[in-house]
């Protein structure tokens, strides 16, 4: 590592440490800001030599790089931004915060993905899905999978792991003269983790004519695009197949379908570093909560659960993962969660019929008006103490949208 | 009221909703039923044919592409436009209702519109996003508008169009005024669930639908703790 690299790498731990010392967050974006602004080039000093797997997408994609690189420990150790830090800046420090080692997975926020396949120049980039998500700020989807597309068409030599179930995943992982041959590329390989959301994906991102479905397949009303035949797939009893048909029972602490799906695009990615799924498989069970996310306390007789939802794809996972019990819903639309709030409607709440619902949130009253729309009875409740005191002892579910989970969880202690 | 039911379609979902834009959809036919109407409901795809003896008429807001491809397949169709002859209501919001004009921008390019009501939208200097408040229409006697916009267009009203509001925060049509309606066609930048935030806005469509010069108030709670707290935010982002 040229000097200027080392010294770079050096200021950016410290300061990450000094952070982390003075209660500011785990210090992983501020140690990465001063780190690049040292050497602009400090992330790829950091990534050379070592086997890099990135992982993006709108969804899941923190939860699939925590079982990702449990998978890929298999091989040896393996850096990882497990704070959900997933901004060059993010990933900047935690290269550096962990020194030296083979491997490393990163969650790559998707409107960065581009940018950290040139600094990385990674092994294997997983694409999990795009759909609407911060509608005031985020790009459009269509626009998303077009800047993909054209970061991997530069990249020929990068593997592929893709969400099948997803057309603009497909599409964005399809180089532009492929698909009209029909094939798929040699260096992709499809998974199918199941996907209840749709409604992004309903015009063909290549020529505009409608996308059909029918089950699982999908395919374009105007040209060659569609569903590619799955090589890691996703069986109702918990269970993941992977690309020879051999079935692997996973058993996760993780709640949901929707994480099995996780941990099957999890152990195609790690099988891309040559990880047999037969030695990942007990290292996800390992996996407890990440970042908050799922995790659980108890409280006054009370076994609160967070869940995290920031989309209307995310919501309908959650609605999924979530027990039959008393749910509390927090909404808030600060920077990090979009100041719009019109996606509400995007979200069918009426799987929450029938359980007690108490809503908070800085934008509560636009969480109203849906429940009520929704013929969704609710109970407005103003701090978490008080929902905890409104629902009887056993367990309460908390569903939130991102700053609303940050909040939930710093009264919880910064549980992770 | 073309039958007993009250029939309303939702033009393209599979173009034009990117927002939340089944929330105005549903609010009308909730208020709608409240009331004792029968209701139905008609989701049209872009690939089908628009019935035209609908009673009112919804456009959602949709990205570039999408906004260009629902113009071009509603002008080929003649659906919509046969339809508002037989006095349909029609509203539309964001990119379904500069679609409604003569002309609209998207992806780079004029596009020709639907030419229903006279307005016509260019690009503008900079995107609007953020909150939408106004003074609607004295003549439609209404409360002030509040929204929410996210959009790159202006646009610019003919003589045989009349604003919807005067802004009094975001930016709307020209950072003047908002919106837009004729008869019984009304647009508006607010986007997404608009009807959401304006509940009597809602009201008044379903009175031009049905002729009713009234409706039984409803139980608007929870809509009326949202206006306030929304316009109190947009108060307080105004001091300086
Ligand atoms: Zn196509």
């Amino acid at each position: 590592m040229p000097l200027r690299a080392k010294v770079a790498s050096s200021v950016s731990r410290t300061a990450a440490a000094l952070s982390r010392a003075a209660g500011r967050g785990d210090g992983s974006v501020i140690g990465g800001w001063l780190g690049l602004k040292i050497d602009p080039d400090l992330l790829a000093h950091l990534s050379a030599g070592r086997a890099i797997a990135l992982i993006s997408g709108t969804n899941g994609k923190t939860t699939t790089t925590r079982l990702a690189a449990a998978a890929v420990s298999a091989l040896g150790k393996v850096a990882t931004n497990s704070f959900g830090a997933n901004m060059p800046t993010g990933h900047t420090s935690a290269l550096a915060k962990a020194g030296s080692t083979p491997y490393a997975v990163l969650e790559v926020d998707e409107h960065y993905l581009a940018q950290v396949i040139e600094a990385t120049e990674p092994h294997v980039v997983a694409l999990l899905n795009l759909s609407r998500d911060q509608l005031d700020r985020a790009k459009e989807v269509a626009m998303m999978a077009q800047l993909w597309r054209a970061a991997l068409a530069r990249h020929p030599d990068v593997r592929i792991v893709a969400n099948a179930d997803d057309p603009m995943v497909v599409w964005a992982a399809t180089p532009p003269a492929a698909h009209d041959q029909r094939i798929a590329p040699p260096h992709v390989t499809w998974f199918s983790a199941g996907q209840r959301w749709h409604d992004d994906s309903w015009v063909c991102p290549e020529c505009g004519a409608t996308i059909q479905r029918s089950g699982q397949q999908w395919w374009c009303t105007g040209c060659p695009l569609r569903r590619p035949d799955p090589q890691w797939t996703v069986d109702d009893d918990e269970g993941v197949v992977d690309p020879t048909g051999a079935w692997y029972k996973v058993k996760l602490q993780l709640p949901g379908k929707v994480n099995i799906g996780n941990a099957a695009t999890a152990l195609a990615v790690a099988a891309e570093f040559g990880v047999r799924p037969f030695d990942a498989v007990p290292r996800l069970a390992d996996v407890t909560s990440v970042a908050g996310r799922y995790a659980q306390v108890v409280r006054d007789g009370r076994t609160i659960r967070l869940l995290l939802a920031k989309n209307p794809a995310s919501w309908l996972e959650a609605f999924d993962m979530a027990d039959e019990a008393p749910t509390l819903l927090s909404i808030n639309a600060r920077d990090p969660d979009g100041l719009d709030t019109s996606w509400l409607f995007d979200v069918d709440f009426a799987p929450l019929r029938g359980r007690q619902v108490l809503i908070t949130g800085d934008r509560a009253y636009d969480l109203a008006v849906r429940l009520d729309v929704n013929d969704v009875p609710f109970q407005h409740i103003r701090t978490f103490d008080e929902a905890v005191r409104a629902v009887p002892p056993g367990r309460l579910e908390v569903i939130a949208n991102y700053t609303a989970f940050q909040d939930i969880r710093a009264e919880l202690d910064r549980v992770n | 009221m073309s039958t007993e039911t009250l029939r309303i379609v939702w033009i393209y979902p599979d173009l034009l909703s990117t927002y939340g834009d089944r929330g105005n959809v549903l609010i009308l036919a909730r208020r709608a039923r409240q009331r004792g109407f029968r209701v139905e409901v008609l989701e049209v795809r872009s690939d089908q044919q628009l019935p035209t003896t609908a009673d009112i008429y919804l456009l959602g807001g949709g990205e570039d592409g999408p906004q260009a491809l629902g113009a071009q397949r509603l002008l080929a169709d003649g659906g919509l436009h046969r339809a508002v002859a037989q006095g349909s209501v029609v509203f539309g919001v964001c990119a379904g209702y500069q679609m409604l004009g003569t002309s609209f921008f998207a992806k780079g390019t004029q596009y020709r519109g639907l030419e229903l009501l006279d307005i016509s939208s260019d690009r503008g200097p900079s995107r609007a996003v953020g909150e939408l408040a106004g003074d609607i229409d004295a003549r439609l006697g209404l409360p002030p508008l509040t929204g929410f916009e996210n959009h790159g267009g202006r646009t610019r009203l003919g003589p045989g169009a009349a604003p919807l509001a005067r802004v009094t925060a975001g930016v709307g049509n020209d950072g003047t005024t908002e919106g837009a309606w004729r008869g019984k066609l009304l647009g508006t930048y607010s986007h997404g669930p608009a009807l959401a935030r304006n509940p009597a806005l809602a009201d008044l469509l379903l009175r031009w639908a049905t002729g009713a010069h009234q409706l039984a108030p409803l139980n608007d709670t929870w809509f009326d703790r949202l206006r306030a707290e929304r316009r109190a935010a947009v108060a307080a982002a105004a001091r300086p």
